[in-house]
């Protein structure tokens, strides 16, 4: 009980970890702000007739969803600078995680979007939409409602998984409370980064009840 | 007003329609009946393009929607012409399908607005009229949800009209419905019918059919049987045939 006995150390070491937070944060909305746009490409491609784009896509997805986080990590800060030069960690963290996220998003919206009715879209044709028009007006907006659960829990998954930018020493909570635990022997640091994680998403949480309430004005 | 010649339509193998030949007049109310699987859905769906032919040819005011091409395979109008020559055509669904994430009145302006381009205040005045036509002028800002089957039907009929369409087309509109909320859905088409105006309706209300069409056409695994005046169909002098299918249709 070395920190809970004592204000001042515990202090420094909230705001050691308040600092790492916000990192995580920044890897957090970074990753939503590229993945949740990237997503509806990579499931529109996964969607397209065309084969040469819907089986590449397909490929990507497969990668993206059936090798580690980590791993991609690792290639994106090893590999991806001798192709495009240096890339700093925190870039790199969020260049693999946006990537690995949209594969997720766009299962997502690929299933949203396949369980929309046929008739809506027979609706739509008869009344003349084109479709794009019947895609941006009628289709999307249904979809946003019925993905909103399944985002949400990637959105909590992708809140946890900022630590593993640890692994190639980005200095987000994770980290922080690591060092603190090896640097003081005690556990303590890393229980308390724990209350941090469960503080933001209790934010996402109520969040996305907020969110899903603003959508309860129609049933479908 | 609309032409349809020597339609076919299989789906896996099994043929829908086999060389059925319809014509529809201005101001002509055509009910077709036939019992469930005769293929008299197909037809309409193939009009409205909702589903594509195998053979055969339908104008709309003399343009080609589908004429036959040099192989005998059908070949259809530019893009651009087919979604002209829909829109002279209005769809009700048996299930409505209107879009739930829109007021009845936004679900009525929508396609005034983007697909016609009618200014808004346009768009909403004549929405207001149709709403009022179909007696559901309190529910403008209601969603779909919290109207009953006969009112969405009601809505869907007055989305369909607010494009001005030549030919309306009915899809089984009231099998989804009680019989209370039937006889709503059906005295609006009753009004329109008054009106003169020119509909294609699919169903399976007998008495209706009788009562509001001025040609019957009835249909049997995919060709048209019988087409003639309500009386001539359904009344006393028809055949044997059609007088076995009838009653089955439980007609009084």
């Amino acid at each position: 009980m070395q920190y809970l006995n004592d204000p001042d150390l515990l202090m420094k070491l909230l705001s050691q970890l308040a600092g790492g937070m916000l990192t995580s944060l920044s890897i957090f909305f970074s990753t939503l702000l590229f993945s949740l746009p990237l997503g509806l490409v990579v499931a529109l491609g996964r969607m397209s007739r065309r084969k040469w784009v819907s089986v590449p896509v397909s490929f990507f997805i497969l990668i993206m969803r059936g090798t580690p986080l980590m791993l991609q990590l690792f290639t994106v800060y090893f590999f991806l600078p001798r192709l495009v030069g240096p890339i700093p960690r925190l870039q790199s963290t969020m260049i693999a995680f946006s990537l690995n996220y949209a594969a997720y998003f766009a299962e997502i919206y690929r299933g949203g979007i396949m369980s929309i009715d046929r008739g809506q879209y027979e609706a739509a044709q008869v009344l003349g939409f084109t479709r794009s028009q019947t895609f941006l007006q009628i289709v999307l907006p249904q979809t946003v409602k019925r993905v909103l659960l399944p985002v949400s829990n990637e959105v909590i998954t992708l809140v946890k998984d900022t630590s593993l930018a640890t692994a190639i020493a980005v200095g987000e909570l994770f980290l922080v409370a690591k060092n603190a635990t090896s640097a003081s022997g005690s556990v303590e640091p890393l229980f308390i980064a724990g209350l941090f994680y469960l503080a933001m998403n209790t934010v996402v949480t109520f969040f996305f009840h907020w969110l899903t309430r603003r959508f309860e004005y129609y049933r479908g | 007003m609309l032409e349809a010649k020597h339609i076919a339509k299989a789906f896996g193998g099994e043929r829908v329609l086999r060389d059925v030949s319809l014509r529809v007049d201005q101001g002509q109310v055509v009910a077709i009946i036939g019992r469930s699987g005769s293929g008299k859905s197909t037809l309409l769906r193939c009009l409205n393009h909702l589903e594509t032919v195998d053979a055969g040819e339908i104008r709309i005011d003399g343009r080609p929607m589908v004429t036959t091409g040099p192989g005998g395979t059908p070949v259809y109008a530019p893009k651009a012409e087919l979604r002209a020559l829909c829109l002279k055509m209005g769809f009700v669904f048996q299930n409505y399908n209107l879009f739930p994430h829109m007021t009845v009145m936004r679900n009525l302006c929508q396609a005034q607005e983007r697909v016609l381009r009618r200014p808004k205040a346009e768009a909403a005045e004549r929405a207001t009229a149709l709403l009022a036509q179909v007696g559901l002028s309190d529910k403008a800002g209601q969603y779909p949800c919290q109207l009953s089957g006969g009112q969405q039907q009601r809505v869907a009929i007055a989305r369909a009209l607010a494009l001005d369409p030549e030919i309306l087309c009915f899809d089984e509109p009231t099998s989804a419905l009680d019989p209370q909320l039937t006889q709503e859905v059906l005295g609006v088409i009753r009004d329109l019918a008054r009106e003169k105006r020119t509909m294609i309706v699919v169903t399976h209300e007998m008495r209706f059919a009788r009562e509001v069409a001025d040609t019957v056409v009835f249909m049997q695994e995919g060709v048209i049987r019988a087409v003639g005046t309500p009386d001539e169909v359904m009344g006393d002098h028809r055949s044997e045939e059609l007088s076995v299918f009838m009653g089955l249709l439980g007609d009084d």
